[in-house]
């Protein structure tokens, strides 16, 4: 039976401003989407005549490729903007660029950027629903929502679910989103991370821990993961990466924990092999990190179906 | 369920029935041996044919069904404050070389049909694809006509046609209105 959608919103910044009801519409709605992938067709000509750009200012395989394919299997058109060939290199300001592809006539800009802040101030000066494909530290909503959707593939109700976020809290843009849908989806969630890497004030939020002894005795049903990203940490915030995979990471001794009870794992990749995880956890069947790169082109869908722009020619 | 007063009833739920037992009627005599497979339009289009399935069950009891849901392929989406909520599209057999029943419970402008035709064509090539409506009410604004129809009816355009079927709505009948109904 068909239920009511919560009105359209124009861009997609973070989860924490998203009420529950929305979150569920999002996650609804992804549903039919991928079931496209066993038709012979699939695309739907939701979007035709509609363009989508992808504005990257920082590396990205994974979710610039996501990002693209969903708006194609929608009909839409899809631009590529990233920082290495565009002009940004040349000294371009953000506020120029947008000026630049308002002219273009995109009708969504999907925006990475190191800083966080950017794509709210991206949408303040666009009538183009902006989707916030990763801020600096800040969030990364469709990482969520493609988190949620691939637990809600196992767990239909997640309340009272025990995730534990393990790694690199601080840096972490994915563990704020992420811990964020969870929260609201009624899961607890706790965090394990070297001292240095896990903010004081999440204490007041979530359980924090300080080894996989006190996680394991918590009893999580999931293991998330996080990559340790070298590239943000300008001090050394741990010894060394050896030292790091044998506290934090998932050592063969820790997955056999993990193999007995039947945990699953989640990491939102690229994964750094022997740093937070081995090759064993891999070809475990209780690792869903394919299932969690399949579930991001449904669920980016289903943002860009939701978002409706206030471009120009629309009515 | 709030409704305007201008509303009136044009078919009882028993008059309902015959015009039911009239489609399923049709669509025997015109397929009295071929296999036939029944594509209803989400919601009540495919509990028509549900309900027609049910009437044939005696004489063709291997007629499969499924169901399409269109909103992806509206064409006034855009119009929309809300986009609709999707319901998923569940289409149990091979559409290729099928011959296709496609049901929907009111024919108006024919553009649902447009739309659920392009969603249909993207599963595959069937043999040949029928359309049966319980009500035709006339007013097409697209060259789309049925080829079973249960009852027919000339409405102004302006005017409201609801089929009301009790898998869905709280009651059973075809009503008229010229204020829009609330859902």
């Amino acid at each position: 039976m068909s239920h009511e959608s919560p009105a359209s919103r124009k861009d997609l910044l973070d989860i924490a401003s998203l009420e529950r009801e929305e979150i569920e519409f999002l996650l609804e709605t992804a549903k039919p989407f991928k079931d496209l992938v066993s038709r012979s067709v699939k695309m739907v000509p939701t979007l035709r005549g509609r363009t989508v750009l992808n504005l990257f200012y920082e590396p990205s395989t994974r979710t610039r490729s996501s990002f693209e394919i969903a708006a194609k299997r929608l009909s839409a058109d899809v631009i590529n903007f990233t920082v290495s060939t565009s002009s940004v290199t040349k000294g371009e300001s953000v506020l120029d660029t947008i000026e630049t592809l308002q002219a273009m006539r995109a009708d969504y800009l999907v925006v990475r950027h190191q800083m966080a802040g950017i794509p709210s101030f991206v949408a303040k000066h666009t009538g183009a629903s902006v989707l916030n494909a990763g801020d600096g530290y800040h969030a990364h909503p469709t990482q969520a929502l493609l988190d949620a959707y691939t637990l809600r593939e196992i767990y239909p109700d997640l309340t009272g679910k025990r995730v534990v976020i393990c790694g690199d809290i601080l840096h972490s843009r994915v563990a704020r989103s992420t811990s964020t849908i969870l929260e609201k989806l009624g899961a607890e969630v706790g965090l394990l991370g070297p001292g240095s890497l896990v903010p004081r004030h999440c204490a007041k939020r979530f359980k924090v821990f300080r080894t996989w002894d006190e996680v394991f005795a918590w009893e999580p049903d999931v293991v998330y993961l996080l990559r340790v990203q070298f590239e943000r940490q300008k001090a050394q915030f741990f010894p060394g990466v050896s030292e790091y995979h044998r506290e934090f990471g998932v050592t063969d001794e820790r997955l056999e924990t993990i193999q007995e009870r039947g945990l699953y794992v989640m990491h939102p990749g690229p994964i750094n092999r022997g740093v937070e995880l081995t090759d064993d956890v891999t070809r475990y069947e209780r690792c869903l990190i394919n299932q969690q790169v399949e579930n991001g082109i449904p669920t980016r869908m289903a943002a860009m179906y939701w978002l409706k722009p206030e471009t120009a020619d629309r009515r | 369920m709030s409704v305007s007063e201008e509303r009136r009833q044009i078919l009882s739920s028993e008059e309902m029935d015959e015009a039911l037992r009239n489609l399923a009627g049709q669509i025997a005599d015109r397929y009295p041996l071929e296999s036939i497979v029944f594509v209803g339009i989400v919601t009540r289009g495919a509990t028509v044919a549900e309900r027609v399935r049910g009437v044939l069950n005696r004489i063709k009891p291997e007629i499969q069904t499924g169901t399409l849901d269109i909103s992806l392929y509206r064409d006034d989406l855009e119009r929309f404050n809300k986009v609709p909520s999707l319901e998923t599209s569940d289409i149990p057999f091979a559409v290729d070389g099928a011959r296709i029943i496609l049901f929907d419970e009111v024919l108006f402008t024919g553009r649902t049909v447009r739309a659920a035709l392009n969603g249909l064509l993207d599963y595959g090539r069937p043999a040949k694809i029928d359309l049966a409506v319980l009500v035709d009410r006339g007013g097409r604004e697209l060259p789309v006509q049925p080829d079973f129809v249960g009852y027919k009816l000339d409405a102004k355009p302006t005017d409201y046609v609801q089929v009301r079927l009790r898998e869905v709505d709280d009651e059973e009948g075809v009503f008229i209105s010229d204020k829009r109904p609330v859902k």
